[in-house]
């Protein structure tokens, strides 16, 4: 039977619409809506603490483990509500790389057969172990220290060992928190040539406050700004989503303008 | 001139005043309290060593090892003391290892923050505080009394599970420490490849947590070996002329033959005394050195 639903439709993996998320009684970010497209990469860019981690997090739902934190609004994967994901089914499709690399204190061998493991891989688990790292532009630097613990890499190294990973157990998304920001601009290059590499076959939402990487990097640029609440709080709130180059070259708000920029405050 | 400007105020500049000498005196002082503090302590247990083994090793030959306490001290030997503290030793560790693990496990990684178990927290604290005595009390009333069936009485068994009803809010502390030691960020990265908590806690927090852990539980059972309390509490004595068979056998431990031979009046029965103290002593170090031997492999693997 054809689908009949349009093109567009399909092609979202990710749907945000009118979340608002709170820590307690504090209200963190507000009304967002966002699409995350298919085999594209999505940056999010904003200032700190606006937002953008939280967001993040409601897309796998670690925002559940947060004993304080609530979530409105509906999100969908690939057109499904999300809350009706088993929590862990939902994490191993949409998988996650944290700002600071946190590899388990294992072998590199043993850091990427356990989500496998875990989630009832039945395929050779040497040659998963290969084509991850080899994924994840690192197995020419690791190959013959599997058994060495993941902990005696270089941070760059560990970073792409995180990311392997993550592609390990064949993710549908992958969602990046500042990945790079404790790398040299080489690892960084390289996260960024794998994340090129990754695009055609995962989709990807990348955090990040370097504007030249979001600019490199990613197809679609969501700028969130944080703004005064009368609580004396913050609240975060998505100025401005579009196409990269219009968000760099030609967005419609001013805040976005004078944010990318760096003509801010 | 210039090593002045370098070592002191002369450099001083602005709304700096930064009295380096006067900084370094001070760090001069405390270490040199700290040392003296630690000399004091080397120096108190090298001399109460050094009283026990010349007291002590005179008597131990290879008889006191196989005999059985006697009225005439030169027959007197440790046997069944020896035996009942290893049987001792055995049932605390296999009881208060699994429960004080998990209950800790529970506590930190899965209860959630509510009234219930904060008040279980407290109480917890509470009982790692309560003297030794009560915890036999209760061995008496419980484990020899009601449960008389099950233990048989004065036996092997109550005179463990006392021990570890003793020693089993240490080991909770001890262990919610070394959990809480783990990084967040490991716990993260288990959830974010779709593990379940059991999981995370099993493969990442508790191994990392291991050597923690094991300390505190070493820690603990060195504090049970230790008890003569709570054994006597439930009606432990002395004379026994028998090692334990089975878990319900009557028993003695080292330091309730120890206690007994100092009360003694016959200055040959101190020596044993001194005799049973450097044995003691020496199964606390081998305790020692099995937990030292298993927390150093679980750092390599890390
Ligand atoms: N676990 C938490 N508990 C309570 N409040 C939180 C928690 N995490 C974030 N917040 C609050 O939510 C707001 C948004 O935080 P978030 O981490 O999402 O910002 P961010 O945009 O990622 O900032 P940065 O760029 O610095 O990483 C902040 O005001 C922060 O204080
Ligand atoms: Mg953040």
């Amino acid at each position: 039977m054809q689908d009949t639903r349009p093109q567009t439709m399909t092609d979202v993996a990710l749907k945000a619409e009118k979340i608002s998320v709170y820590y307690g009684s504090n209200l963190a970010v507000k009304d967002v809506f966002l699409d995350i497209p298919r085999n594209q990469i999505v940056a999010f860019i904003g200032p700190s603490g606006c937002g953008k981690s939280t967001v993040l997090r409601c897309f796998n739902r670690m925002n559940d483990l947060i004993p304080i934190a609530r979530v409105d609004g509906n999100i969908s994967f690939n057109g499904e509500d999300i809350k009706r994901f088993d929590p862990v089914e939902l994490r191993r499709r949409v998988g996650m790389v944290f700002q600071k690399p946190n590899p388990f204190p294992k072998s590199i061998y043993e850091n990427i057969a356990f989500g496998a493991r875990i989630n009832g891989y039945q395929g050779d688990m040497d040659e998963l172990v290969e084509r991850s790292l080899k994924g994840a532009a690192l197995w020419d630097e690791v190959k013959d220290k599997l058994k060495d613990s993941g902990l005696g890499l270089s941070g760059g190294q560990q970073q792409r060992l995180c990311i392997a990973r993550a592609i390990a157990i064949e993710p549908e998304v992958i969602l990046m928190d500042e990945p790079c920001s404790a790398l040299d601009p080489i690892s960084t290059l390289k996260v960024e040539e794998l994340m090129h590499d990754l695009k055609s076959q995962y989709t990807i939402v990348i955090v990040t406050h370097n504007m030249q990487q979001a600019s490199r990097v990613s197809d679609r640029t969501a700028f969130f700004n944080a703004q005064a609440t009368e609580a004396g709080g913050k609240m975060g709130y998505l100025v401005e989503y579009d196409e990269t180059q219009v968000i760099f070259s030609n967005p419609r708000e001013e805040y976005t303008r004078d944010y990318v920029s760096g003509r801010f405050g | 001139m210039t090593a002045q400007g370098i070592k002191g105020k002369d450099v001083a500049s602005g709304n700096f005043d930064q009295n380096l000498s006067g900084r370094y005196n001070l760090d001069k002082l405390f270490a040199t309290a700290a040392w003296a503090a630690t000399i004091v302590s080397v120096l108190i247990l090298a001399w109460l060593l050094f009283t026990i083994l010349i007291d002590g090793l005179g008597t131990i030959n290879p008889n006191f090892f196989t005999a059985f306490p006697s009225r005439k001290p030169e027959n007197a030997g440790i046997k069944p003391a020896l035996f009942g503290t290893l049987w001792l030793m055995m049932v605390v560790a296999a009881t208060s290892f699994p429960i004080g693990v998990g209950a800790a496990i529970y506590l930190e990684e899965f209860a959630t923050d509510n009234w219930f178990t904060r008040m279980v927290e407290i109480n917890i604290g509470n009982l790692a505080g309560v003297p030794s005595i009560i915890y036999g009390l209760l061995g008496l009333a419980v484990f020899k009394r009601i449960m008389e069936p099950i233990t048989g009485g004065n036996s092997v068994l109550s005179g463990g599970l006392t021990l570890s009803l003793l020693i089993l809010p240490v080991i909770i502390v001890a262990t919610r420490e070394a959990l809480r030691a783990v990084p967040n960020s490991m716990r993260l990265a288990g959830f974010a490849l779709g593990a379940n908590k059991w999981q995370v806690v099993w493969s990442h927090v508790l191994p990392s947590a291991m050597p923690g852990v094991l300390t505190g539980v070493i820690l603990a059972l060195s504090r049970a070996i230790g008890e003569t309390a709570p054994l006597i509490a439930i009606g432990a004595v002395a004379f026994i002329r028998s090692t334990p068979s089975s878990l319900q056998s009557p028993f003695t431990a080292m330091p309730i033959q120890i206690y007994n031979w100092v009360g003694r009046p016959q200055a040959e029965f101190h020596s044993i005394a001194a005799s049973g103290i450097i044995v003691l002593m020496v199964m606390l170090l081998l305790m020692n050195a099995v937990a030292i031997y298993f927390r150093n492999r679980f750092q390599q693997t890390r």
